[in-house]
């Protein structure tokens, strides 16, 4: 393979990706995909009359990326990658809704965020997929709910209670955020708000990878204290909301005792975030180049109380919600997505290792504190909304275990450092593991050492099509209850 | 004096009987939970309010509560009660009963595919099925009653229950816990439906609903709060000594200790799959048939 070997946060020189040519780009990525490397990125942009596709592929094991371009102009039309393996479905629709490069022969061309009115006007409307028959109705749902949550429609067929097939249908809260850190580029400081507001439950997870993007970019190497507490910060939000979906689960069965258990547990933690940021969700702590606030030893004394009671609270909680025959009646069985598909469809976070896929950013990709200490991959094997619930839980023992061990190591030190000017001409990917999954961002920068181009990817991405696989033969209303396990991001989808 | 007291109390019993439901939920869970008389509280709210009418409906749809609710007082006319006794008595009008409560489920039905909303039919296909599975369990139980005491009105049925010690305490057992899957099941409760979700796929009672406001909600809380008073109140009738000056202070008791039940019930464990719930309520036929194999049986001296 002819392509860039990079490594999570090394920025490398526009002139040192290697540009092949369409159908090399395609043979080999589909290469890649079969000796089991898994795609990460596969986004364009636009140069003058030039359509730049820049693909990254990860090889987990040996922690190594690996990245390739490819040029191409409008109105091209190419072999769709998708029919010889799936992964690449949702970049392929994204990236010709985006640049208008048609993917010849992709099964499902549907529009990703512009609605089923499509991308122009000169093609017919999106039709959503249909069933008929006796017994068989349609059932579509938002995209305005019946709870306070996001924006979304969903369009079930099905025959009696049982789905045949879901279609997912998003987009509605499109807010052009990739285009708004372009035209931001100048003001460090609003940037990092965009960054904060991807997706308002993954805070930290976001403005991290924004963060530490940019300080690969200007070469700056941030103080050991503040990548600690970045760290912290990161898994502080992970169980706050494993705890939060824990207690949500518990809700939507009425299991009336989990419900409020986690629910008070999750608001223990979101204020210990508070303390550190004056945020419950983290926001203002992350700054380019370190954090805004340091931890007094009162507070460090206070987020070892807090995790300690989580710890045996927790613990209790799960034991009697995991035991309760009632429960697990609900979840065990209900949902299911195999290894097979998981990996097939490029699924990442808790949602990929629940059915047995073993990845994780922070153990295969590490960064910052991660670096410090290794990440054991928790993996489950069943696959269905008993495995995504039971992973939350053990999720949040080893997070409380990371950031006690993290404490340890804190030192001492400036918790930021000065800003620099980013290098000219530079690509940097940056990789996290959210709370949600895989966070990737990249950024490309021009030759006077702006932004030209950035690309978030939200876990969201590649885990809304297991919604819709992991509710097929299962009950209508059941529904709920798969969507909750998974808990994606609308707005971290729509972008 | 005892008859004033009664009916305000069955007035007023829907509501508090919803609040101790609320009330031992909060309390299992930790909270202090809302006022006892807070669903009067909301009754009073919505009646209040105005109402937003879909254009789609028909006559159905707006007698459909008031059809509701007169059925279901017009059920409790038939129930024997401590101090008033019953209103309306003739040889088999427990068949009348069961009618009049399946009018009020006939019009919620209708009604609620007046709207023409894929969820409302979802949530009526739901209550149907279920429906069709407790009447003929409800029916077995009725005719075990009739053939045990010989008599085939409710009035006639309970005064002799009562009145002998000798009817064992077994067949009470049975018809008691069988009465209580139906309240489960007819008063939309955990495990067969969740009173308290938001999540219109899963739900079956409320999502029937979900096109009322105002005035016709108000209603439609008050006649389902009203149900499971009148079934607890038949459960009651069980258990109540005739003649006593008790009797009164008993059946306010068990009404209020069912509500207490299915407050711990709905703690206790998580609502069942819906592909699951019609085992649970094929539990109270076979509980009913075990009834009216225990009467053959004691009837031919068997026992």
């Amino acid at each position: 393979m002819s392509w860039a070997e990079i490594k999570n946060l090394q920025s490398i020189s526009l002139k040192d990706i290697p540009e092949l040519s369409f159908s090399e780009l395609r043979s080999q990525l589909l290469d890649g995909i079969s000796s089991g490397k898994r795609l990460v990125q596969f986004f364009g942009e636009k140069i003058n009359d030039d359509i730049i596709l820049y693909t990254i592929l990860a090889d987990d094991e040996r922690s190594k990326l690996f990245i390739a371009l490819s040029k191409s102009k409008e109105g091209d039309v190419y072999k769709s990658l998708t029919s010889s393996a799936k992964t690449f479905h949702l970049f392929e629709r994204e990236f010709y809704e985006q640049y208008g490069v048609k993917p010849e022969g992709h099964p499902w061309l549907k529009p990703v965020r512009k609605g089923i009115a499509g991308v122009s006007s000169e093609e017919t409307p999106y039709e959503f997929f249909k069933m008929s028959g006796e017994e068989v109705h349609e059932v579509g749902v938002g995209p305005i709910h019946a709870g306070i949550i996001e924006p979304g429609h969903f369009r079930f067929s099905c025959h009696g209670e049982v789905i045949h097939n879901l279609e997912i249908e998003l987009g509605f809260q499109h807010r052009g955020i990739e285009n708004l850190f372009l035209k931001n580029k100048s003001n460090p400081i609003y940037l990092l708000k965009l960054a904060e507001s991807i997706a308002g439950d993954t805070v930290i997870g976001h403005a991290g990878a924004f963060a530490r993007a940019m300080e690969s970019l200007a070469g700056i190497n941030i103080s050991r204290r503040a990548m600690i507490i970045r760290t912290i910060a990161l898994e502080m939000e992970r169980i706050g909301i494993h705890l939060g979906d824990l207690s949500a689960l518990s809700g939507d069965v009425a299991y009336t005792t989990g419900n409020a258990v986690f629910g008070a547990l999750r608001t223990k933690i979101i204020n210990t975030t508070l303390a550190i940021c004056g945020s419950r969700f983290g926001r203002g702590l992350i700054a380019a180049g370190g954090v805004n606030f340091d931890l007094s030893s009162n507070l460090i004394n206070e987020i070892i109380k807090t995790l300690n009671k989580i710890d045996e609270d927790a613990e209790l909680a799960a034991g009697v919600l995991f035991s309760s025959a009632s429960v697990l009646a609900r979840f065990e069985k209900t949902g299911i997505i195999t290894r097979d598909t998981a990996r097939e469809i490029g699924l990442v976070g808790p949602a990929a290792r629940s059915s047995g896929v073993s990845i994780d950013v922070r153990s295969d990709h590490p960064y910052e504190g991660f670096m410090l200490l290794p990440v054991y991959k928790l993996t489950l094997n069943t696959g269905d909304v008993f495995a995504r619930a039971y992973i939350r839980y053990i999720e949040i023992t080893q997070s409380i275990k990371i950031i006690k061990e993290l404490i340890n190591l804190l030192g001492e030190g400036e918790v930021i450092v000065q800003n620099k000017k980013i290098f000219p001409e530079q690509f940097v990917i940056s990789m996290s593991e959210g709370w949600r999954g895989e966070i990737s961002h990249c950024a490309v920068t021009d030759n006077k050492g702006q932004l030209r181009k950035y690309k978030i990817k939200d876990p969201s991405f590649n885990n809304w099509l297991a919604v819709a696989l992991a509710v097929r033969k299962n009950g209508i209303s059941d529904f709920p209850l798969v969507n909750k396990s998974y808990n994606l991001s609308y707005s971290g989808f729509d972008l | 004096m005892m008859m004033t007291v009664q009916i305000l109390f069955i007035i007023f019993a829907p509501f508090l009987f919803l609040g101790i439901i609320n009330r031992i939920k909060a309390m299992w869970a930790g909270r202090k939970g809302s006022p006892l008389i807070q669903p009067l509280y909301d009754f009073l709210r919505l009646l209040r309010k105005g109402e937003v009418i879909s254009k789609t409906t028909s006559i159905i749809f707006k007698i459909a509560p008031a059809v509701n609710l007169s059925s279901v007082i017009f059920a409790f006319l038939i129930l024997p009660l401590p101090a008033i006794g019953a209103v309306i008595s003739f040889d088999g009008d427990f068949i009348l009963f069961a009618y009049a409560l399946g009018l009020a489920k006939f019009l919620a039905i209708v009604a609620s595919l007046d709207t023409g909303s894929s969820f409302e039919g979802m949530g009526a296909s739901r209550e149907v099925t279920f429906s069709t599975i407790v009447e003929p369990a409800f029916f077995i139980l009725l005719g075990t009653l009739a053939l045990l005491t010989g008599q085939t009105s409710f009035d006639a049925i309970f005064n002799l229950l009562n009145s002998s010690a000798g009817y064992t305490v077994l067949i009470k057992i049975l018809f008691a816990v069988s009465l209580i899957i139906m309240i489960l099941t007819e008063g939309s409760r955990v495990p067969v439906d969740d009173p308290n979700t938001h999540l219109e796929l899963t739900m079956i009672h409320e999502v029937m609903i979900l096109d009322y406001s105002g005035p016709d909600l108000a209603f439609i809380f008050y006649s389902s709060g009203l149900k499971l008073v009148l079934l607890s109140s038949l459960l009651a009738e069980f258990f109540i000594p005739s003649n006593s000056v008790f009797s009164l202070i008993i059946f306010i008791g068990i009404i209020f200790l069912t509500a207490a039940l299915i407050g711990i019930i709905e703690s206790l464990i998580a609502r069942a799959r819906m592909s699951h719930v019609p085992q649970f309520i094929f539990l109270m036929t076979a509980l009913s048939l075990i009834a009216f194999a225990v009467v053959i049986s004691f009837l031919r001296g068997g026992l």
